[in-house]
């Protein structure tokens, strides 16, 4: 049977019973090793009822945060026979935004812990904006502690009644309600007898059964070049491939196909996957593609099939961004951006507004600060080529690069660029 | 509003949310692609391969004197299979780079000889042991004299040597907690040295190698990979691995602990030592003064797989630790002094 990965978050605060979620998955799953069981249960003998305590399997990250180290991500891995899963754990204190977005950028899934006590609070908000931001296309609400709700069946409803309010304002779509106790195991891994009201999936079981759209390749094809492979041996004087990873769709030996920005048409002359000729190429597979016709072609640029829908090709882009430094970013600011394999020189030519992270407001802002989410728009010096992110989220999304220090200062999800910007651009050219 | 029809009204909402807990049906789904069948058969172990490969070309295209940390382990010899993919029919756009404790065992030393003139790449061997005359350090000593904290100096030094401006390593995050933080892409100051606060958000799979004057880049293109993933993609492809890590009888030193020790040139072997024959292989290929054999009838990958499965299958509802296996992921922590 075939195996494939599934790139899941945990949204909510030790307080919601993360860690012990988390801890109760990997224990369950037999992912804990021998030493770290041991640990677990001399630690565990402490506590009067000698129950393991699940939350100690993440405590790494709370000794760390006591000594006041920053840590955003730390990556967890478990398996079952049917996935492999890989759980990017963001601690959930204060500066929550940045980390959750670091870990949402590859996730398939988001499990937004809610405590049945509290409902839906600020918090949810946030996390759920983030989700819709960064377009996890799972989520998973998950009711934590439903043992201190009398395993009750009103307050699970009305809590998912509330979240699907707030998921319809941020246009979430595919939400799957779980009723559970992350301390007692009550419908993380096997199905809770206190709850028979829930005729749903176990966590765990959805997890291994949630259906992944993987190869990306509903969508146009593109292709960005990382490395240009020339031997310029005897025997391969005249060989030139441009190796690089299908970003999206899938290319054949003899498409038509386009090189952007610079616009000049070609033909798929081979296609190698794993240093063998293909007739056919998929996303993500990483290959060497050959052109007919000899084009001056070099890292950053960008390979369409001619048949599909067309990139954007401009220098003026709107963007969402999450600001992740600790110095504000202001209009007329000089940055890089890192899009994929491209990198260009840019400045912040607007901020248009910022989103309160808990009301959805949008809201006039004269200057970004660590963990704002806004919508600004970049002037770039060469023009990029990309899909929104809605539509694209392997050509839609690129990284600020701070042009002094190198550092990471921000995520970006492109917008669609408008209509008239387009036709403005076609009567330039 | 009563009580009474406020049930109703959830009750309501029962309706409307319980379709939301089945997954999309195959009608709403888009994957009608003609390449669809190939793309199903697309596995856990392409897509782990597949990001390896897409951080090795980063690699490529944006630095200027990357290196391969070679050690002939497992981990690094997973690397060069992924290089070949990555890079072939070019030539890799990095040397091997061998930091030589002076602790190796033959076998493996053959084994890096061989693979690096059979692949025609540039392979560049630094010794600890010159270090250690050339800074005036102290050696490891005692009964088994470490030299992994030594081989720290190695690598700066030799980072220097050559002006590299990353290193390509074969660390895992499933290894260590502290690994488990750690980007693909990790920013070392002119000392090497790593911190955590400074750790760039790493978003996609897009890589900031940016740096200035003096900083260097380490990368860890299989950072995904857990030590199950590793023996399975070797399977795979059929890779060839030093004959340590298989079953063998080896003469060893018995801890007080219940470690096995190979007995070699570079421990000092005491009248009061319990020694013994045992079917052992090693999990890890490191410093032979310190990295100890586990015994194992394992004699191919398909036996060490399914080793390493059982392992896990015993710890279930396990009441007391298995001393063996307790040591070999002691072992495993010990490895990550390398990097």
């Amino acid at each position: 049977m075939k195996v494939n990965i599934l790139k899941f978050i945990t949204a909510g605060s030790v307080d919601d019973g993360k860690s012990t979620l988390i801890g109760r998955l990997l224990f369950d799953s037999k992912a804990v090793s021998h030493d770290i069981l041991h640990t677990l249960e001399r630690q565990s003998k402490n506590k009067p009822d000698g129950e393991l305590d699940l939350s100690l399997l993440t405590d790494g990250l709370r000794a760390e945060r006591e000594q006041g180290i920053t840590i955003d991500v730390a990556y967890k891995y478990f398996n079952t026979p049917r996935r492999k899963f890989i759980i990017a754990d963001a601690p959930g204190h204060v500066q929550y935004t940045r980390n959750m977005v670091t870990g949402a950028s590859n996730a398939d899934l988001a499990i937004i812990l809610i405590d049945a006590r509290h409902g839906v609070v600020e918090q949810t908000h946030r996390h759920s904006l983030v989700a819709s931001l960064v377009g996890i296309p799972h989520i998973v609400a998950a009711v934590n502690k439903m043992d201190l709700v009398d395993y009750d069946e009103e307050v699970f409803y009305r809590i998912a009644a509330d979240y699907q309010k707030l998921a319809q304002k941020l246009g979430l779509q595919e939400i799957t309600f779980i009723p559970m106790s992350a301390l007692a195991g009550d419908n993380v891994v096997t199905l809770s007898e206190k709850m028979p009201w829930y005729t749903g999936k176990t966590l765990l079981e959805h997890l291994e059964t949630v259906e992944l759209s993987e190869t990306n390749e509903e969508v146009a094809p593109r292709f960005q070049v990382q490395y240009v492979i020339r031997p310029r041996t005897e025997e391969l004087h005249d060989y030139r491939g441009y190796a690089g990873a299908l970003r999206s769709g899938n290319f054949r030996k003899g498409d038509r196909v386009v090189v952007l920005p610079a616009g000049i048409e070609s033909t798929i002359k081979a296609i190698e996957v794993n240093q063998q000729e293909v007739e056919e190429a998929f996303a993500p597979q990483p290959v060497v593609l050959h052109l007919a016709d000899d084009i001056d072609i070099s890292r950053g640029d960008t390979i369409v099939r001619l048949d599909s829908a067309q990139p954007a090709v401009t220098q003026d882009l709107d963007l969402d961004v999450c600001w992740m430094s600790e110095r504000p970013l202001y209009p007329g600011d000089r940055l890089l951006v890192r899009h994929n394999s491209a990198t260009v020189k840019a400045i912040v030519k607007e901020i248009y507004h910022r989103v309160d992270v808990h009301t959805f407001e949008q809201q006039e802002a004269e200057q970004l600060k660590l963990n704002d989410i806004a919508t600004i728009r970049l002037r770039t010096a060469k023009p990029l080529v990309f899909d929104s992110y809605k539509q694209n989220r392997s050509t839609g999304g690129l990284i600020l690069v701070n042009d002094n220090t190198f550092d990471t200062v921000g995520a970006g999800m492109l917008h669609e660029v408008p209509v008239t910007e387009t036709l403005q651009q076609d009567f330039a050219i | 509003m009563g009580i009474e029809s406020q049930n109703h009204e959830l009750t309501g909402t029962l309706y409307v949310l319980s379709p939301l807990t089945s997954h999309l049906s195959p009608l709403t789904s888009l994957t009608t692609h003609y390449s669809l069948y190939m793309s199903k058969n697309f596995d856990y172990l392409d897509h782990l391969e597949a990001q390896a490969i897409h951080i090795l070309r980063e690699v490529a295209g944006q630095f200027e004197r990357p290196a391969l940390l070679f050690s002939g382990g497992k981990d690094s010899i997973t690397l060069v299979k992924l290089a070949e993919k990555a890079f072939r029919p070019g030539k890799f756009p990095f040397p091997l780079v061998h930091i030589d404790t002076g602790h190796n065992f033959p076998e493996v030393l053959e084994y890096r000889d061989r693979l690096a003139a059979q692949l025609g790449e540039r392979l560049i061997v630094r010794k600890v042991e010159d270090t250690i005359r050339r800074q005036g350090l102290k050696d490891g000593s005692g009964k088994f004299p470490s030299r992994n904290a030594l081989q720290t100096n190695t690598l700066l030094e030799t980072i220097e040597e050559f002006e590299f401006d990353a290193c390509i390593g074969g660390a895992r995050r499933d290894e260590e907690k502290a690994r488990a933080k750690e980007r693909i892409f990790s920013i070392r100051d002119e000392f090497g040295a790593w911190d955590p606060k400074r750790q760039r958000p790493e978003l996609w799979d897009i890589y900031n190698g940016s740096i200035r004057k003096g900083e260097n880049v380490r990368v860890f293109p299989i950072s995904n990979w857990t030590e199950l993933d590793v023996w399975n993609y070797i399977r795979r492809e059929k890779i060839e691995l030093p004959n340590i890590y298989f079953s063998h009888a080896r003469d060893c030193v018995v801890t007080p602990g219940g470690q096995l020790i190979a007995i070699t040139e570079h421990i000092r072997l005491d009248p009061e030592d319990i020694t013994a024959n045992r079917e052992v292989r090693f999990r890890t290929v490191g410093d032979a003064t310190c990295t100890a054999a586990v015994e194992s009838p394992a004699t191919t990958v398909e036996d060490i797989i399914q080793e390493i499965i059982e392992t896990k299958i015993s710890e279930r509802g396990a009441t007391r630790l298995d001393d063996r296996l307790s040591e070999a992921a002691m072992e495993d922590r010990k490895k990550n002094g390398y990097f």
